[in-house]
């Protein structure tokens, strides 16, 4: 266990998202509480379909958990959403293997 | 990548949530809500400093001072706090300590809580439904496949943590470690004896 240490996240939106919710939570856009019981309430729901085995399918739940938190406290508004997100896979399509990806009209 | 074998024109298209979160974030900060370096420094902070080994500090400490001990059963976040370990999300540590008549192991039955700045990011299983649901059920059956098999008469008390209290498991104390220092102390002490799966390790 200690020889070979597991990575501490699997994937980089992994980390990505986890760091999302802890800074809006720092910055006062949500108490760790709510989050909890937001994220609780949504691996729940998915529990109750599937079992989660506590790896990408838990950083899927944060995710949607975290949208969902984001809409409900009117930070970040569903179809503004999906048009950036849209929008971001445009630009890995439109973007030349090994080149960083921008979205259009944005600096970095 | 294994499905990265052929030619890509154009960059490799990173994975339906991968998208999102970068949609998220991409709005936030249009908004002036997140800050991007602050993200990243989290990451940092949690992929390569914070660990396992902070708690095992901790408990070393605990084995080796009975003054020090005494604070952290009164009060573990002060206690974590005199060697620098702080909470981000306003949490309350509570420590509880291994004896011969009790095994104590931790949970969070709603999601994932965990006592971050002590033990890191929980691994996989600790969040996984398996191990939320059966912790609670049937804690002696989880321990046997962890490889822990306690006496018939040591009681088991399971803790479930949430938003506001995590928990750390203080394991007994291997024997023939008598007069050891705390750094070497702290190399018996694995993360899984922390949440309470696991036990100390025994010197060779």
């Amino acid at each position: 266990m200690t020889a070979a240490p597991e990575p501490v996240f699997e994937a980089p939106w992994h980390a990505q998202a986890f760091a999302l919710a802890v800074h809006l939570n720092e910055r006062g856009h949500f108490g760790w509480p709510e989050w909890t019981e937001a994220f609780g309430a949504e691996l729940a729901r998915r529990g109750a379909t599937r079992a989660q085995d506590g790896g990408d399918d838990y950083f899927l739940a944060w995710v949607a958990a975290l949208e969902t938190l984001c809409r409900d406290k009117g930070l970040a508004e569903a179809e503004a959403l999906s048009r950036l997100k849209a929008a971001w896979e445009a630009a890995y399509l439109a973007t030349p293997h090994g080149h960083p990806v921008r979205l259009a009209g944005q600096g970095g | 990548m294994p499905h990265d074998d052929h030619d890509h024109p154009h960059s490799l298209l990173p994975p339906d949530p991968a998208l999102r979160v970068k949609a998220l974030e991409s709005l936030l900060e249009a908004k002036g809500l997140i800050d991007p370096g602050a993200l990243d420094a989290i990451i940092d902070t949690y992929a390569h400093k914070v660990g396992p080994r902070n708690g095992a500090q901790v408990v070393a400490r605990a084995w080796n001072d009975p003054e020090f001990r005494a604070r952290l059963m009164e009060d573990a976040t002060a206690a974590c706090a005199e060697l620098g370990f702080a909470g981000r999300q306003g949490e309350h540590l509570v420590a509880v300590e291994n004896t011969a008549e009790t095994h104590n192991m931790v949970v969070c039955t709603l999601c994932s809580c965990y006592p971050w700045p002590l033990l890191g990011i929980p691994p996989g299983w600790y969040k996984s439904d398996a191990y939320r649901a059966r912790a609670v059920r049937e804690p002696r059956q989880v321990l046997a496949e962890f490889g822990v098999h306690l006496p018939e008469d040591t009681r088991v008390h399971v803790w479930d943590s949430t938003a506001e209290i995590r928990y750390l498991v203080i394991p007994e104390r291997p024997g023939g470690t008598e007069g050891w220092d705390a750094d070497r102390l702290a190399a018996l002490v694995t993360r899984d004896s922390m949440i309470g799966t696991g036990l100390a390790r025994v010197p060779a």
